[in-house]
């Protein structure tokens, strides 16, 4: 009961997140690359309720611009002399929703020319909240595709290696521990020097993802050889063999159904290992190149010292991914929980 | 106040904590000592700063790279030194020196009496050796091109032990500049390695000090790998204050090698070193914040020489494999290069990149270097409009989703190359990104290695745009030879013309010729204001900014006044001087 309850509430956390960074268009008030070049490094701005004369507005929020206090760079302080309500299901710029959808409609703003920033601004005046909500679309992309392209060689490899045995077997579990000894991040950046000086970010995103992909197929395939190993030792598998069943027939009906159990709970355990492993290379500059967000490359302003210790909403990225690695590993053992019983 | 008996003691007292600093030797008679007008300072300590990376060399003559040469900076010096505050010449080991007046012949009076800083006397056959070294093309020097003037070699002749003569094969202007960082070596301890062809393996990191000497303030002490490079006092120093007493002040200079600018902020911070400089303004805002309760002091010197700027490349392909040669018709079309010119919006880059400590430029020359910088030069406001219409009057034209497209029909796209070791110019590039994308061109940012950089925009040219920095040396326009010769080895957009490849570069070679052998500053400085017009008329480069130099000290040091020409902290360390405890701010600061 406990175990239900914990995936029900990780589920919908998660659920919460991927919606709102699948529909990063709606819910994110700017375009994620452009600059208001009068506000860097703002912090996040403060939602009102009660105005300078003391009238409550509930359901009314507003919020005040920064402005830039004077003989400084990046201090601010907010112009109280006007109040811009935040307006909800309103028009703005331009995107499209899910990457299919034209649509002008955002779920919040506020009025006039006044700006809101929920998670401040980075060095150009990029609003961040935006940028966390796109690069999430990106980070999470990556996780989720490479863990199927993992989860699918490491499925093939590991049921007809466990199923077939002898020379195969043998050959392909030598395959497997060469690829777990790779040292994949020096692999990576060996794989990065060879490319074009300039490569898009969408193809930049779809080789990190078949790079991370195709390096981490080895422990599923190991594990799932396991589960057919003994699967296939099982008493019915050997019956239905008896009575004349085909090699595709025993694997389909009685072989994979074992594995999924595995399947699950090793997904759930790479995602976000895998979306760590896009931050790393963000971070290390091998992964999107500006404008393009993702959660590595936001992160990866924190490599400036005097970023790191005078903009804390420079940190939020990092909350998007505890938040997500969390989920998913609750998940995982909720899961694992419930299938040993 | 100090005399030299309570100097021996204070040496005495901190040679527990290991080997005792020489004193300094009291003025000898019939020594020509220099009399600095700086306040008086006092005696003892250790000074310690941070460098980005270890020194390479120690060798005056082959050192290249920054960290080797503030290093050997403070070990040798020169005849005639610039002085760092006034940008003016002054005399140094020469203690005068007579032009002709047809302006080729130098003829130089060394100071008398003086001695290397292992005790050996220096004399006009050290200044010969020295030149004789400096011209050999075996010894492949960097500082070889600046002495050779109009095709030969200046010529170096001994008159008697302290007089030398220098023949320049033509008039030169402001000749006596290029003495400037010109170490005077030691031939006692030189010619042998020199004579059997071995100058270049001389006086590295793992020479044992005893071998090396010099005439700077400083002599080696030490040399940790990875760690720091220690000096010591050196007792023979030739300057003394107006008391008469020898300088340098300080027991020691230290320099730690520190990876990054981030690193050495936090050493300083830690109180760890004492000067730090060349800070990027968001470090230096991020200090200055508590600096009083730190006991340290930031100063904004203003603009400095250097100019970023964005350039494209114009250089004839060795081998396209990226099919460079299709964009360079765009590149080498003035009207585009004027049209992203006028799109780049410069006071961002200073407000944002520079957070205000620094200038936009429309030209090579910073507005802080006054003597040369042309004043009429326009400074174009930015202007999409008026960059649209460039374009437009190039025959480009513009797709229905906004990009850009060339008379083919082919979309405008190329990258920028920028270093990841500067943030700042990163930054740049990411400003003119967006500014361009205002145009419908596609801009891509990739930032390379340092030398990865370097490498594609020297030997390959291997890429589209870069963004780099040139500049700083000297006020003086001679350094700048090498950049605006269409036969330079910096004339970045099209490197290895034999001859100028088009009318306003052979234009800009006469100029910058004809300016070289004027003697009058007049005619000189109107020789390079039409350079200075012609090229920002022609945007080979496109200007961006430079920054502010800014540096900081702690309170405790005296003496220091940093200064916009390199060595921005250190160019006066022999009268630098540690105040008792934290101090009361002492000695002139700017």
């Amino acid at each position: 009961m406990r175990n239900r309850r914990r995936i029900v509430a990780a589920l919908s956390v998660l659920a919460a997140l991927h919606l709102a960074i699948l529909l990063a268009g709606f819910v994110a008030p700017y375009d994620p690359a452009s600059q208001n070049r009068d506000f860097p490094f703002a912090p996040p701005t403060r939602i009102h309720f009660v105005n300078s004369h003391g009238h409550v507005h509930l359901l009314q929020p507003f919020i005040y611009e920064w402005r830039v206090r004077p003989d400084s760079f990046n201090e601010y302080e907010e112009d109280r002399d006007r109040e811009y309500p935040v307006r909800f299901f309103r028009q703005g710029p331009e995107y499209k929703l899910a990457g299919l959808l034209r649509s002008h409609i955002h779920l919040f703003e506020v009025e006039g020319s006044a700006h809101i920033f929920l998670a401040g601004t980075d060095a150009y005046g990029r609003d961040q909240f935006s940028r966390i909500l796109y690069g999430g679309q990106v980070s999470l992309a990556a996780g989720l595709l490479a863990t199927g392209i993992s989860l699918f060689f490491g499925l093939i490899v590991g049921c007809v290696s466990g199923f077939y045995g002898r020379w195969i077997d043998e050959s392909a579990m030598r395959l497997v521990e060469l690829f777990l000894v790779l040292p994949w991040l020096y692999f990576l950046l060996a794989v990065r020097s060879f490319l074009p000086l300039h490569i898009s970010p969408t193809q930049t995103f779809f080789l990190l993802v078949a790079v991370i992909g195709t390096i981490g197929w080895a422990r599923p395939a190991r594990l799932i050889r396991g589960v057919v190993l003994s699967a296939k030792t099982r008493k019915y598998v050997i019956a239905s063999r008896g009575f004349g069943a085909s090699d595709s027939y025993i694997l389909r009906r009685h072989v994979l159904p074992q594995t999924y159990g595995i399947l699950l709970t090793q997904s759930a355990l790479l995602v976000p290992q895998y979306v760590i492993a896009e931050v790393t290379l963000s971070f290390l500059g091998l992964g999107l190149s500006e404008p393009a967000p993702s959660w590595g490359n936001l992160l990866s302003n924190l490599q400036q010292y005097n970023v790191l210790v005078s903009y804390w909403w420079m940190f939020a990225p990092a909350l998007a991914l505890v938040i997500v690695s969390l989920g998913y590993l609750q998940l995982a053992n909720a899961v694992h929980e419930l299938q040993s019983g | 106040m100090y005399r030299w008996g309570s100097v021996a003691t204070l040496v005495l007292a901190c040679g527990s904590a290991g080997f005792a600093s020489p004193a300094a030797q009291p003025p000898q008679r019939g020594e020509d000592i220099q009399i600095t007008d700086n306040q008086i300072g006092r005696y003892g300590g250790t000074l310690v700063v941070a460098q980005r990376s270890e020194p390479k060399t120690l060798n005056p003559v082959t050192a290249a790279d920054a960290p080797s040469r503030e290093v050997i900076g403070r070990l040798t010096a020169d005849l005639i030194h610039i002085n760092r505050a006034s940008q003016q010449t002054e005399p140094a080991l020469a203690k005068s020196w007579s032009v002709s007046k047809d302006g080729q012949v130098f003829t130089v009076k060394l100071r008398h009496g003086l001695h290397f800083s292992d005790g050996q006397p220096f004399d006009a056959d050290d200044v010969v050796f020295s030149f004789q070294v400096y011209l050999d093309e075996k010894v492949h020097s960097p500082q070889r091109d600046l002495l050779v003037v109009g095709g030969k070699p200046i010529e170096v002749q001994k008159i008697d032990q302290y007089t030398v003569r220098f023949t320049l094969a033509q008039p030169y202007a402001a000749a006596e500049r290029i003495f400037d960082g010109l170490a005077m070596m030691p031939r006692h301890l030189l010619e042998k390695p020199y004579k059997e062809g071995q100058f270049a393996q001389a006086w590295t990191l793992t020479t044992p000090p005893a071998q090396i000497a010099g005439m700077g303030p400083f002599r080696v002490k030490e040399y940790v790998p990875g760690q720091k490079i220690v000096l010591e006092r050196n007792p023979y120093y030739w300057k003394a204050d107006q008391s008469k007493h020898r300088l340098p002040y300080l027991d020691e200079l230290v320099f730690l090698f520190v990876g990054n600018e981030d690193a050495q902020v936090i050493r300083f911070q830690a109180g760890e070193t004492d000067i730090i400089s060349r800070l990027s303004a968001e470090n230096y805002a991020l200090l200055s914040k508590d600096a009083a309760s730190r006991g340290t002091e930031f100063f904004d010197l203003g603009p400095s020489l250097e100019y970023d700027f964005l350039v494209f490349n114009l250089n004839d392909l060795k081998k396209d494999t990226d099919n460079i040669a299709g964009k360079q018709a765009w590149f080498q079309d003035l009207k585009f290069r004027q049209a992203v010119s006028s799109a780049i919006d410069r006071e961002s880059i200073v407000k944002l990149v520079y957070a205000g400590h620094g200038a936009a430029l429309w030209g090579n020359v910073s507005p802080s270097n006054k003597l040369w910088v042309d004043q009429t030069l326009p400074h174009p406001p930015r202007s999409l409009d008026r960059a649209r219409e460039l374009l437009k009057s190039a025959g480009f034209s513009w797709r229905a989703d906004g990009a850009l497209l060339d008379h083919q029909g082919k979309a405008v796209e190329f990258s920028i190359i920028t270093s990841t070791s500067n943030a700042q110019r990163t930054k740049m590039a990411t400003l003119i990104q967006d500014d361009l994308s205002k145009l419908g061109m596609n801009v891509h940012v990739v930032p390379l290695e340092f030398r990865a950089v370097l490498d594609r925009v020297f030997q390959t040219y291997d890429y589209e745009a870069a963004i780099m920095a040139l500049g700083g040396g000297d006020a003086d326009p001679n350094p700048e030879m090498n950049v605006w010769l269409s036969s330079g080895g910096t004339h970045l957009w099209h490197l290895g013309e034999s001859k100028p490849a088009t009318e306003w570069e052979a234009q800009i070679d006469q100029f910058m010729q004809k300016q070289m052998v004027q003697l009058k500053y007049k005619e000189r400085k109107h020789l390079y204001d039409q350079v200075q017009e012609t090229v920002a008329a022609n945007v080979p480069f496109v200007f961006l900014a430079t920054p502010d130099i800014l540096v900081g000290a702690k309170k405790s040091v005296g003496n220091f006044q940093p200064a916009i020409l390199d060595p921005n902290t250190l160019w006066n360390v022999e009268q630098l001087y540690l105040l008792p405890g934290n101090g009361a701010s002492a000695g002139a600061k700017p």
